[in-house]
């Protein structure tokens, strides 16, 4: 955009942040770029953090690049708390009472987790989990307890749960849904997890929500109330109701927000110069109908952060422009991924084939419009998919029947595992009396391990 | 930890324990018959003569006979020696043969009680901690707490159990004379299967074939519910107890050389010396047939199958090395440095070996068609060099010994010549790569941190590039620990497998070359 040094000032060291700093840096060599956070010294995987509370990993472990990597690259990392910012000076105030003056300033501050006032969410021994600084807590937290209570029954819920049993703590688990992650995932999925989540001997409890939490007389948690009028004594409780944009030291100032900072397709905030991407980032209309104005995932933070790097150093900006949906997780040991559109409830003019593994920890629901047949969108559990291959069937509209004939190409588990797609055949052939063939491989090229 | 599997540990320790005691018990006493069977013709008359004064004293332990040895046969040598007497120099090691026939006490006359106190309780109580291992439990990925252990996480376990194998491997290829209680051991199954007494080598390779099959019960237990992994095991297993501990035994009952038809030059870097030829040449059809199959292993069978599977067809499923790396040693697998820095160093080492191993054939096989003119001195130095520093301080000490400390796959990433080799072929001519998947990649660290190559492979998969690196062995655990899905070990199309400038599926304003 300018040949001018200009000096980048990025709030956050996340997924979005980092990732705009570094695709800045691929095209700019000569900005002067600083990251700020007070988290951590050095980007992380915020998506790993559970992996270190079960010892799977530790905190460097983590750590996508190498510490030498950001010197190298001339990226100026500053750990520190920003406090208030000055947009007319561009201005920004630390925690240490320093200042920072920038050129552009792009706010990727992320999330907190929700806290809905329930009487008792300050105690001691109650908290949320989404930052380094809630890993450490919670850590200290959990040390020596014979019970925790998870409420709220999305992904940081089942992730918390999962760390927690993995240290042979008791869990109880309140779910508000009637079944696990409902509001999002069909009900044959939600199923298949709620009993995954029982054979790990989680407590759950669907259709519960908390009231309230109890603390003994020195602020520590002792139980929590459900609205079943049930007291469950425990030592801990995790919040895990959702996340909120992290703009508390934002507001009230110039900077419009809502819920986060309101921004437009090119990133851009009200104020000239200041940008907002990642969980932070609230646009004024989704950027895709199958599109929420807050987008809170790993992926979107990663692109918002390479399509702004690309705004601020190309000469012509392109609006952000979202390809086919997609997200994964893992619950347990059971490992999810969507591509594309898959309502949670009946919608008209939608169906959907869905088949499921006697062992019921593999499915596969491939979503179509009833009307041509064409491919809408796909959920697996237990299946690793390729993601090239649904991007394309979506794209180019193919049919079901041919998703089904290609479905082989689309098998992404570990060789040796059982082919589940023929399996998928024999369901189809059963529900609509339509076979399908595939093509017979030579035994050569199965000996050889050739993919179609 | 079940009340049983503790019980398990305990046995599994006690049986360590003997094993580690049994060498310090029992009597020595050296006799003339026991000179005139063990020492060569050429030697017997000075050796009769320099160990005289040991005949018939009975030594309360190894340490006072092995000394007194040393003593008497070291002041021959050594005057010669001054004198630049060299060719009535004894140059042969016979501490440890004649350690071993002097051997007396109860370990001697009960060598199966013996056997079963300590190799036995060990394997016992290790199957008895191993099998219940995850039981009732759902199949999935079991890393729980393994950097809160000690014993996994470069912890005192982990430092007392490095020691131990590092002390072990140093006895064993310098000092045997100090374990002759163990080889006594073993000599009834040695007997029994080539029909000679066992040597320090037939106890090792017993040993490394039960760690191999206890640990590959362990992995079938850890990674249950997981195809690759049980097959690959099974088949490290079956190549180890058949290929290298049976066959080769077998071979020698029938009077031919030892020999392990898995192994593959320049890893087995004696193929070429001249002893090795001569025992093949002089063994007839099947003789011939050794020679022949290791050339064609060299020539064709690494490229070929390389080119199909990549490396892993021979070093996470077929080698002895890898087969004790991937069932020992798959606890230690996370300890691999994977620093960019550590590449480099990795780069130079293994390749450097390679050129070692090359160029010391070449001298070796020369100087056997010069018919040992030239290059004899030469030869011999190279070679002694060469299995000194490579073959036992490098691919024993350091390669096994260091599990603890460096992860299991130190002599296979920083040494072997051959996974150099397969390397190579892999690198630039091979139908095997990771790809990964698209853009699910949430860089959390899993497959870095238990890649035991050291390979970084998150670099990779966060920015949606195939991962085609002349280390990997191919063990798949990478894949297996992958939250998302991400990772697939595959062979497939040339076209298309090395994708420097990789694009991350998911964003359509721009597309990000990475």
């Amino acid at each position: 955009m300018n040949d001018k040094t200009q000096k980048i000032v990025i709030i956050g060291n996340g997924i979005a942040g980092i990732t705009c700093a570094r695709n800045i840096r691929k095209r700019d060599e000569n900005s002067e770029i600083l990251v700020i956070s007070g988290e951590t010294e050095f980007f992380f995987s915020r998506t790993a953090l559970m992996y270190i509370y079960m010892g799977h990993m530790k905190y460097e472990h983590t750590k996508p690049y190498e510490d030498w990597f950001w010197e190298k690259n001339n990226i100026k990392l500053k750990q520190a708390w920003v406090e208030r910012l000055d947009y007319g000076n561009k201005t920004l105030h630390l925690d240490s009472g320093n200042k920072i003056i920038y050129d552009t300033l792009i706010l990727a501050t992320g999330s907190v987790p929700n806290k809905f006032n329930w009487s008792g969410q300050d105690l001691k021994g109650v908290q949320g989990l989404y930052s380094k600084q809630d890993l450490d807590t919670m850590e200290m937290n959990t040390a020596g307890i014979n019970r925790a209570v998870v409420v709220g029954g999305g992904l940081i819920g089942i992730e918390m749960a999962e760390m927690l049993a993995s240290r042979k703590i008791p869990v109880t688990f309140l779910v508000r849904e009637k079944n696990f992650w409902d509001n999002v995932l069909p009900i044959d999925e939600a199923r298949l997890i709620n009993k995954h989540i029982l054979e790990h001997h989680i407590d759950l409890r669907l259709g519960t929500e908390l009231k309230e939490i109890e603390g003994d007389e020195s602020g520590l948690v002792k139980s929590v109330v459900t609205d079943k009028g049930e007291t469950i004594s425990c030592q801990f409780v995790g919040l895990t109701v959702g996340v909120s944009p992290n703009i508390k030291f934002l507001q009230d100032s110039a900077l419009e927000t809502k819920r986060g900072v309101l921004v437009d397709r090119f990133f851009k905030t009200n104020i000239e110069n200041v940008y907002a991407i990642g969980d932070c980032a609230e646009f004024h209309e989704p950027p895709a109908s199958d599109r929420k104005n807050i987008e809170q995932v790993w992926y979107t933070g990663r692109m918002h952060g390479e399509t702004l790097a690309y705004n601020l150093t190309a000469e012509n900006p392109v609006a952000y422009q979202p390809g086919m949906w997609f997200n994964s997780a893992k619950f347990f040991d059971i490992e999810y991924q969507t591509y594309g559109l898959v309502p949670n409830e009946d919608k008209e003019g939608i169906s959907s084939f869905y088949w499921e593994s006697e062992t019921g920890k593999n499915c596969l629901r491939l979503v179509f419009e009833e009307k041509s047949q064409r491919l809408l969108g796909a959920n697996s559990l237990g299946w690793r998919l390729r993601h090239e291959f649904f991007e394309k069937a979506i794209e180019k509209e193919w049919t079901l029947e041919k998703v089904l004939k290609n479905l082989h190409k689309a098998d992404f588990s570990t060789e040796f595992f059982e082919k589940f797609y023929k399996k998928v055949f024999k369901k189809y052939e059963n529900e609509t009396g339509k076979k399908i063939a595939l093509e017979k491989q030579s035994f050569f090229h199965r000996l050889i391990g050739s993919r179609a | 930890m079940k009340i049983n599997q503790i019980i398990g540990l305990i046995i599994f320790i006690l049986g360590l324990f003997s094993f580690s005691v049994i060498p310090f018990l029992g009597t020595y006493q050296l006799e003339k018959e026991m000179v005139e069977a063990k020492v060569k013709e050429e030697h017997q008359e000075d050796m009769l003569r320099i160990l005289e004064p040991m005949y018939g004293e009975e030594y309360m332990s190894n340490f006072a006979f092995v000394s007194d040895f040393n003593g008497y046969f070291d002041e021959y040598n050594e005057a010669l020696k001054a004198n630049e007497d060299w060719d009535n120099v004894i140059w042969d090691d016979y501490a440890f043969d004649l350690t071993k026939a002097a051997t007396q006490g109860a370990v001697a006359d009960n060598p199966n009680l013996y056997l079963a106190i300590s190799v036995g309780l060990a394997v016992l109580g290790g199957l008895i901690y191993i099998l219940p291992m995850y039981r009732n439990e759902p199949d999935g990925i079991k890393n729980d707490g393994i950097y809160f252990s000690s014993m996994k996480s470069r912890g005192l376990l982990g430092i007392i159990t490095g020691t131990w194998l590092i002390l072990f491997y140093i006895i064993l290829y310098w000092f045997p004379e100090y374990l002759t209680n163990l080889v006594v051991l073993m000599d009834p199954l040695s007997i029994l299967l080539s029909g000679n007494p066992a040597s320090q080598w037939f106890l090792y390779g017993f040993i490394y074939t039960l760690a191999i099959l206890v640990m590959g019960i362990r992995m079938f237990r850890k990674y249950k519910g997981n195809a690759y992994q049980t097959i690959r095991t099974a088949s490290v297993m079956f190549f180890q107890l058949s290929f290298a501990f049976l066959i080769p035994e077998i071979l020698v009952l029938l009077n031919k050389p030892w020999h392990d038809f898995k192994n593959i030059w320049p890893l087995d870097y004696s193929f070429f010396y001249d002893y090795r030829m001569e025992g093949m040449l002089s063994s007839g059809a099947l003789g011939m047939f050794m020679l022949i199959w290791g050339i064609i292993l060299i020539i064709i069978g690494v490229p070929l199958f390389t080119y199909f599977y990549g490396k892993r067809w021979y070093c996470s499923w077929v080698c002895g090395c890898g087969g004790l790396a991937e069932t020992l040693g798959d606890p230690y697998r996370q300890l691999s440095d994977k620093s960019l820095k550590a590449w480099q160093v990795e780069r130079y080492m293994i390749h450097g070996v390679l050129v070692f191993a090359v160029l010391m054939t070449a001298v070796t096989i020369v100087n056997y068609f010069m018919e040992f003119g030239l290059l004899g001195q030469a030869t011999d130095q190279l070679h002694s060099v060469y299995g000194f520093a490579i073959g036992s301080a490098f691919a024993g000490v350091v390669g096994t010994g260091f599990y603890p400390f460096m992860g299991n796959r130190v002599w296979c990433r920083f040494g072997c010549p051959l996974a150099a080799y397969l390397g190579l072929v892999q690198r630039f001519k091979s139908r095997f790569r990771i790809t990964t998947n698209g853009g699910q990649c949430i860089s959390c660290g899993n497959c870095s941190t238990y890649c035991e190559m050291g390979i970084d492979v998150r670099w990779y998969a966060q920015r949606g590039q195939n991962i085609v690196r002349s280390s990997c062995v191919g063990c798949g655990v990478c894949s297996a620990v992958c939250p998302r899905g991400v990772l697939k070990l595959e062979n497939g199309e040339e076209e298309g497998r090395i994708n420097d400038n990789p694009i991350l599926i998911g964003n359509k304003s721009i597309t990000v070359k990475s």
